[in-house]
């Protein structure tokens, strides 16, 4: 009886699980352990001297502001792009598909240097915006742009792949009970696109939070205005200050970490509504 | 199908080849008289300097001492470099743009204590400083220090905090006023007005330089001397130099990374490379690239760029040492954090 229970459907499961382990370990679990032994070298006061000064706060804020709200863009047009992109056909579709991935393939320093370029007060961009007052460079606004551009392509991919098994019929079968375009995108699409929406969030979300390439040429860094976390782990390296550095690095991860093991739980309470 | 065969037999077989075409070559040489391979990590505009210098001396260290010398170089922020050399790149000679950089591989016990006497000149081939890039005709009429503070003017200057050229430029706004007689509150005013006045604070040196030249972002550039030189060459009469009447005395040093060079056995090759830098030669060269000559007699040939007026005061002037100004004016709780409020 307990052995039938141990037994998988399929076979290889504690080789897989082995490989699993093994690759999560080297890649992911060693490197941020040895983050938390670095920073523990430090004594508790060090520590805390280094992570909780009012600058080091205000750059978490931005750090985590300017990503959540960049997120939430990218909520909203990722899923209007999935959208167009599977429900409809025109020229130039392929083209726009692959546009979609351009921000995950480009060095980012190099989207940050291109976003400052175009709307600083001399550039394409900015000598119209400018004097109507958008300033696009060295502004936190400057910086959710790049966030939104970095972070684009996670919530189209994850929800294209759900628009396309989502067959028409389901909106025709609730358009014909009656319901308006509006009931039917409440009831029929959104719960199902819920899960891959929160998913697209989290990816979109966590990416903000480490962006640095792109997001130190177009911020300015100015402190407490526009200078975001990771500025300040690379000032404390250049003070050859490894311990203050990691320590920084530690609060970042503790903080994502908690946010997206939150997001986590909504997705895993979304699907379980859903059933 | 038998094509993509041979295909395949031509791609493995070509390198294969060459492999040992290259193999034999290079037996031959170290049976003529031995080759060696220096890595010289250096900071980021020196790139070309190097690869000058780098000829020169392999040309003269194979005629006198019959000894292939193949340099290779890596070139990035000067910190971010010292933190490769301390974590294991296999630097022979480091030739970084502050004591505070060569300073910290010494700690690690890299590079033996007194370093600094080792070489003539203290271990400083070539000296150099800041000075200002204006746009062209100097429309502002910005000439010394204080006129950065007039109102309306926008300085560019890296962020002292993430850059070389940020903390010696702050360094060189603080001496202005603290070798002219004023007191400690006075350097705090002006730095203070000074960084209010800075638009954007650039991580590094070549980034200010992209937010002063290509985004047309300043008024006034605080550059490292060879790179306002480089600068204005390429803006092509769109920029102009102002040297201010007083500047600092940046010292980037050079040292051979002793536990490397007894490793590798490239000790004699990499201290020659070094005393190399000291000839007249090298000392051309250096000149010819903007970096201030050690050496007098070659400064005062070059005079034409570099103007006697210019007064260079020494880091001790305003702090006992390097890492000491450092503590007290850029790094934590310093008088560059006292500028920023919260708001």
């Amino acid at each position: 009886m307990s052995r039938s229970l141990n037994r998988r459907v399929l076979p290889g499961f504690s080789l897989t699980l082995g490989y699993t382990v093994f690759y999560l370990s080297v890649l992911v679990l060693i490197p941020i352990v040895a983050c938390f032994i670095k920073a523990g070298t430090l004594s508790f006061h060090d520590f805390w001297h280094a992570v909780w000064t009012e600058r080091a706060r205000a750059a978490y804020r931005l750090t985590f502001g300017a990503a959540a709200i960049a997120a939430v863009i990218n909520l909203i047009l990722g899923l209007l792009l999935g959208w167009v992109l599977v429900r409809y056909k025109f020229p130039g579709k392929r083209l726009i598909d692959s546009l979609v991935d351009l921000p995950l393939a480009l060095p980012t320093a190099v989207g940050g240097l291109v976003y400052s370029s175009l709307y600083v007060e001399q550039g394409w961009l900015g000598r119209f915006l400018v004097p109507l007052g958008i300033q696009g460079a060295y502004t936190r606004f400057g910086i959710v742009l790049v966030l939104v551009f970095v972070g684009l392509p996670f919530v189209v991919r994850t929800v294209q792949p759900v628009l396309e098994d989502l067959d028409p019929e389901y909106e025709e079968a609730g358009a014909s009970l009656g319901g308006t375009r509006w009931q039917t995108f409440k009831n029929v699409i959104f719960p199902t696109l819920k899960p891959a929406l929160i998913t697209g969030f989290a990816l979109a979300f966590a990416r903000g939070i480490g962006e640095y390439g792109s997001v130190v040429f177009v911020s300015g860094n100015m402190p407490y205005k526009t200078e975001i976390a990771p500025i300040l782990i690379v000032a404390r390296l250049e003070e050859f200050a490894y311990g203050e550095a990691t320590a920084i690095a530690v609060v970042l991860l503790v903080i994502s970490f908690a946010m997206l093991v939150v997001i986590n739980l909504l997705e895993r309470a979304s699907v379980r509504h859903e059933r | 199908m038998s094509k993509s065969k041979r295909t395949t037999f031509s791609i493995f077989t070509l390198p294969a080849l060459a492999a040992l075409a290259v193999g034999l070559s290079a037996a031959g040489i170290a049976r003529a008289g031995g080759e060696v391979t220096l890595l010289n990590v250096s900071y980021d505009p020196t790139r070309e300097l190097w690869r000058d210098l780098n000829a020169n001396f392999a040309a003269r260290y194979e005629k006198e001492k019959g000894v292939k010398v193949n340099i290779k170089q890596s070139h990035g922020g000067s910190s971010t470099q010292a933190r490769s050399v301390i974590d294991g790149l296999d630097a022979d000679v480091t030739t970084l743009a502050s004591f505070l950089d060569t300073d910290a591989i010494r700690k690690k016990g890299l590079i033996k204590a007194g370093w600094v006497e080792r070489l003539p000149n203290k271990s400083r081939p070539y000296v150099s400083t800041i000075v200002f890039v204006v746009r062209k005709g100097n429309p502002k009429g910005i000439k010394d220090w204080p006129d950065l503070v007039k109102p309306g003017i926008a300085i560019v200057t890296p962020n002292p905090k993430t850059s070389g050229n940020g903390y010696i430029s702050f360094f060189a706004a603080w001496g202005s006023v603290i070798l002219r007689g004023g007191t400690r509150q006075q350097a705090i005013d002006f730095v203070t007005k000074l960084y209010q006045q800075v638009p954007v604070l650039d991580s590094g040196a070549r980034g200010a330089t992209t937010t002063f030249v290509q985004k047309k972002i300043g008024d006034v550039h605080l550059a490292w001397e060879n790179e306002a030189y480089l600068e204005v060459r390429e803006a092509k009469g769109a920029l102009e130099v102002v040297v201010p009447p007083i500047s600092i005395l940046a010292e980037p040093q050079v040292a051979v990374v002793d536990a490397n060079v007894d490793k590798k056995k490239t000790r004699d090759a990499a201290e020659a490379y070094l005393k190399f830098t000291y000839t007249d030669e090298a000392q051309e060269i250096f000149a010819k690239h903007f970096y201030r000559p050690s050496n007098d007699a070659i400064l005062k040939k070059h005079q034409d760029i570099f103007k006697p007026g210019l007064k260079l005061f020494a880091i001790t002037e305003i702090a006992k040492d390097w890492p000491d100004a450092h503590k007290q004016l850029i790094g934590d709780g310093s008088v560059f954090d006292s500028i920023y409020k919260p708001r």
